[in-house]
């Protein structure tokens, strides 16, 4: 351990020295890292209130199941999978831009500077598809007055209850109105036979949905949409800005800012807060994907 | 040869175990701890597929994965944060306040659980129980 480099006895808080052994600045970087913490964990606690208060929520296999390019296969976890691993790597390559930095070696910082921010840039592109996918997507779901519709994931909408059994679905299509049935219709038919959804009549409209193989369920929680769009918001806001100071450090790098200065502790800074995002990141795995 | 921030506030400066072999080790460790995490994912996904999914051994191993991100957190700050190598002031000042999550998370849950209690209680589907007002008798005084 480094702490018993240390000599015996120094006395770390009579002043002429900092208690922390640490610049000023690095310190403020980590309570500033600190109260982050309690921001996300606060965010992180009020949803695992909610959600200890509701009997059904949203299973985290159904919601994240697909993958870019993979169609309607059934993946659950893949895809957050490969984010987490980008984001670990990134790290990785962020802590050893930092060592880099230790060696005054000014072309290891920049390679390594670079690939965090790639490691940035593919995590966020990552996320895009992923609310796309969400805001996007077409569930078909049963409403608070009884008849079934096709609906998106979003902070208003969430079509992740409970299954519906095939009576209730049956029974839900007969009081649903036209307009609503055309477009459950035209969400059933992808990659078969294309009808004309709207000119069909209610009837060929039920005949034709009962014929597919139809899922539906109930509305979940209006919760959840709100919960993980915040979250993962709020996350990926820190990725950001966490790009645009690495791309600031790789300029400052690049111009020899940090060889006039003598030392490469800005990019120690950096560093702290790019690993606190991975951090938090793996509670938010933990809490919206995992369990 | 190594180069630090020097002021005559910093009274030595800690070895940052100066090879690489330490943070590629920690990229495996925290490998090896999220693949077994997406591995009890997929367990917990397969025994909620099956006909009567048991609840005790489904919260068992997600007690497990919230084991292992500690372990992953452990990892990403004493390592990568460098937190570990600091003086023990530094460590203390940061954790000791973060402590707070522990009743943080157990009073907030707690909160959220016994809403979920009174609400299946009273949702309306278990009529509330009344108390009948006992029968005035005939003629008395209003």
């Amino acid at each position: 351990m480094s702490t018993a480099a240390v000599q015996q006895g120094t006395k770390w808080w009579s002043g002429g020295r900092s208690p922390f052994n640490a610049s000023y600045g690095k310190v403020m970087m980590w309570y500033f890292l600190m109260s982050d913490a309690f921001t996300f964990g606060a965010f992180l606690i009020s949803y695992g209130t909610i959600r200890f208060s509701v009997n059904n929520w949203a299973d985290p296999n159904h919601v994240f199941n697909s993958f870019p390019f993979a169609g309607h296969m059934n993946l659950p976890l893949a895809f957050v999978s490969l984010m987490t691993f980008i984001l670990i790597a990134s790290s990785v390559t962020m802590v050893l831009a930092v060592h880099e930095g230790h060696n005054m070696n000014r072309k290891g910082v920049e390679k390594y500077m670079i690939l965090t921010i790639i490691g940035g840039l593919a995590f966020l592109s990552c996320q895009a598809w992923e609310w796309t996918h969400l805001l996007t997507g077409e569930h078909i779901a049963l409403l608070s007055d009884g008849t079934l519709s096709v609906l998106p994931t979003t902070v208003k909408a969430n079509p992740w209850g409970t299954a519906l059994p095939h009576e209730a679905i049956a029974a839900a299509l007969q009081t649903t109105p036209h307009d609503q049935l055309a477009s459950i219709a035209a969400t059933l038919q992808h990659g078969g036979e294309v009808h004309n959804v709207a000119a069909m009549s209610n009837a060929d409209l039920i005949k034709f949905i009962e014929s597919s193989d139809i899922h539906a369920s109930n509305t979940g929680p209006i919760a959840f949409g709100g919960y993980f769009f915040g979250i993962t918001g709020f996350h990926g806001f820190h990725v950001f800005s966490g790009v645009v100071i690495n791309i600031v450090m790789l300029t400052k790098t690049r111009l020899g800012h940090f060889d006039e200065r003598g030392h490469y502790e800005m990019i120690e800074k950096a560093g702290l807060y790019w690993h606190f995002v991975d951090l938090v990141w793996v509670f938010v795995f933990l809490c919206f994907y995992l369990i | 040869m190594a180069a630090h921030y020097s002021s005559p506030e910093i009274t030595f400066h800690p070895e940052h175990t100066g090879t690489t072999k330490r943070i590629w080790r920690t990229f495996w460790v925290l490998s090896v701890l999220t693949i077994l995490e997406l591995a009890i994912g997929l367990l917990i996904y397969n025994i909620h597929k099956g006909e009567n999914p048991n609840h005790t051994l489904v919260l068992g191993f997600k007690g497990m994965v919230c084991i292992l991100t500690l372990a992953k957190a452990y990892y990403i700050v004493s390592v990568f944060m460098h937190l570990g190598d600091e003086v023990r002031n530094l460590i203390m000042t940061i954790v000791v306040p973060l402590c707070l999550f522990i009743w943080f998370i157990a009073a907030f849950l707690w909160d959220g659980n016994s809403w979920k209690t009174l609400r299946n209680r009273y949702n309306g589907t278990t009529p509330i129980e009344k108390v009948v007002p006992a029968a005035k008798e005939k003629g008395a005084k209003d």
